[in-house]
């Protein structure tokens, strides 16, 4: 039951992973993000990883796509058209999935997976305070290090996109 | 008595539950349409609709009361939207246009397998929530799969592909996405309260309840347990009151569908059974986000703050009878629920609707603020007055 499952989450995902890069229409291929991620979410529930499976719908399925779509139909109403790919960005791609196809090859040939998660000791559900614990404690400096480059990119938006016209330099 | 039904597979089990609970949803959805037109109708001093009534049914006698409830309306009206043509226009997309309703539906029906609606007491004396899928992560996944709502207003307002559903839409993407963020600040507090230190950690509703249960012990701090949430915590009340009024598109946050200067905003182009589809999605949201408010800070299933539920069934008696005292618990909690809508109603009947820019502006400049300033004295708050050893 739970390997089929599996297979079809897994498929599903990596379905509507191919539909957003394939897709001509931007409204759809950022539908087929959507659906995308609830599929990981799924993967993710299968891993008995709740709270992971929760924020990332809540996080980029909620919010994140929902912004995607919105900019999308701000910039063009009808979804628009697909720029064809240039020559270097598919090599460059190409090369990025070859990469990450040996790397999985490799995890999957070498790796040595411990044999019994020490997860699978704890009641079910009883997670959160394990997910704070190590978010603030071992992992403390490279969220605050990831919310402070989020931050840097925030600001760099603005500026890069605000236009400063009226402002004091410009009388 | 009910053994026969606990032994039936849970795949069999689970499907039923679900069924069992949409069709109490789904009517008390519909229930809510009528009224909406019976409350706006006593508001503005008018009877509203009260003159339906199926010919044979009005010769039994007593039913003129329900005639003039508008209960046969109801009906009517349901009718109404099923036997009607169903309008495509021709310059919408269609896949898009016909997924939006859909996907409205969707949100709007799973949100309830996750809000507990009621408790029994088992065997053992533990108190037993009823609900669906009693998940750890409780109210945040409440909140992940409301905000996938948003989807339905996008899609139909842009498959419209006209000017009105557009703007409609565009309008509601903005006020969902603005309004999320100080919902879910403002109720950080109450999970702050209730993840004593040395707890595993939970976001549960049921324990949120379970904070609110505690009896009478006089003047000692201990009595506050039995206080409900909307004392000690009434500024995250107020914020999640006003995002609540957002995310529902209820006035005078109904922006995407602002009849005045939108015609109708993301459902303009939506007619018969579509259309109604989005008004009883509406009313869905509204109906959880009521459980959901009620639970977090009107106390839940208690009656009164300081009388718990099991404290009531023992003087009822009804304690031993889990399906009575489960009868109960629903009961005070969908009165409760009830009486929050009608709030809604009173209010989107009372108050005009805001403009768009002032919208914005309360969401970001004034409650977005608020939220974080009421979370961060919270946050000391407890910090300094809670004790370290549980």
């Amino acid at each position: 039951m739970s390997g089929l499952l599996f297979n079809f989450l897994a498929v599903f995902t990596v379905g509507c992973a191919a539909g957003v890069v394939l897709n001509r229409n931007s409204v759809a291929s950022a539908l087929c993000l959507l659906l995308s991620l609830v599929g990981v979410a799924g993967l993710f529930v299968q891993l008995d990883a709740f709270l992971l499976a929760v924020l990332l719908v809540f996080v980029y399925a909620g919010a994140v796509v929902a912004l995607f779509l919105f900019i999308v139909m701000l910039l063009d109403a009808q979804g628009g058209e697909r720029k064809k790919f240039k020559g270097a960005t598919i090599v460059a791609s190409s090369l990025a999935g070859l990469l990450l196809l040996l790397g999985v090859c490799s995890l999957q040939a070498h790796a040595q997976l411990p044999a019994t998660v020490g997860v699978a000791a704890l009641p079910v559900g009883a997670t959160l305070r394990s997910y704070a614990e190590l978010l603030f404690t071992t992992y403390l400096l490279p969220v605050e290090v990831v919310g402070f480059l989020l931050l840097t990119a925030m600001l760099g938006v603005i500026v890069l996109s605000k236009k400063f016209e009226g402002l004091e330099d410009g009388k | 008595m009910f053994d026969f039904y606990f032994n039936f597979p849970l795949w069999i089990r689970m499907p039923l539950q679900g069924v069992a609970v949409i069709l109490v949803l789904f009517p008390l959805a519909a229930a809510c349409s009528m009224a909406e037109r019976k409350i706006c109708a006593w508001i503005q001093d008018r009877p509203g609709p009260n003159r339906t009534i199926a010919p044979i049914l009005a010769w039994i006698p007593g039913m003129g009361v329900l005639q003039r409830l508008g209960l046969f309306q109801l009906a009517a009206d349901g009718g109404k939207f099923v036997f009607k043509e169903d309008p495509v226009p021709g310059h919408v997309n269609k896949l898009y246009f016909i997924a939006a309703p859909i996907l409205a539906m969707i949100p709007a029906l799973t949100t309830v397998a996750l809000v507990p609606f009621g408790a029994y007491l088992d065997s053992a004396g533990r108190l037993v929530p009823i609900m669906l899928a009693n998940v750890d992560v409780g109210l945040l996944a409440v909140f992940a799969v409301s905000s996938l709502g948003v989807y339905s207003v996008i899609l139909a307002g842009w498959a419209s592909n006209s000017k009105y559903p557009f703007l409609g839409s565009v309008r509601a993407s903005a006020q969902l996405i603005s309004y999320e963020l100080s919902m879910t600040l403002s109720v950080l507090p109450v999970f702050l309260l209730v993840n004593r230190p040395g707890g595993q950690g939970t976001l549960s509703l049921v324990d949120v309840v379970a904070m609110q249960s505690g009896g009478w012990h006089g003047f000692a701090a201990q009595s506050w347990h039995g206080l409900w949430g909307v004392f000690y915590l009434p500024v995250s009340a107020f914020i999640f009151l006003v995002a609540l009024f957002a995310e529902t598109n209820r006035q005078p946050f109904d922006m995407p569908e602002s009849e005045a200067d939108l015609v109708g905003g993301f459902h303009t182009e939506y007619g018969a059974f579509k259309w109604s589809l989005f008004f009883v999605a509406e009313y869905c949201h509204m109906i959880v986000g009521s459980g959901v408010f009620c639970l977090l800070f009107l106390g839940g299933w208690n009656l009164l703050p300081w009388l718990p539920l099991a404290k009531l069934a023992g003087l009822l008696g009804v304690a031993n009878h889990p399906l009575l005292m489960g009868l109960l618990g629903i009961v005070i909690f969908l009165g409760k629920v009830a009486a929050f809508i009608f709030f809604f109603m009173w209010v989107r009947w009372t108050i005009p609707r805001f403009r768009y820019d002032q919208v914005m502006k309360i969401g970001w400049q004034r409650l977005l603020p608020l939220a974080i300033a009421n979370l961060v004295v919270y946050a000391l708050a407890i910090a300094w007055l809670q004790p370290r050893t549980p």
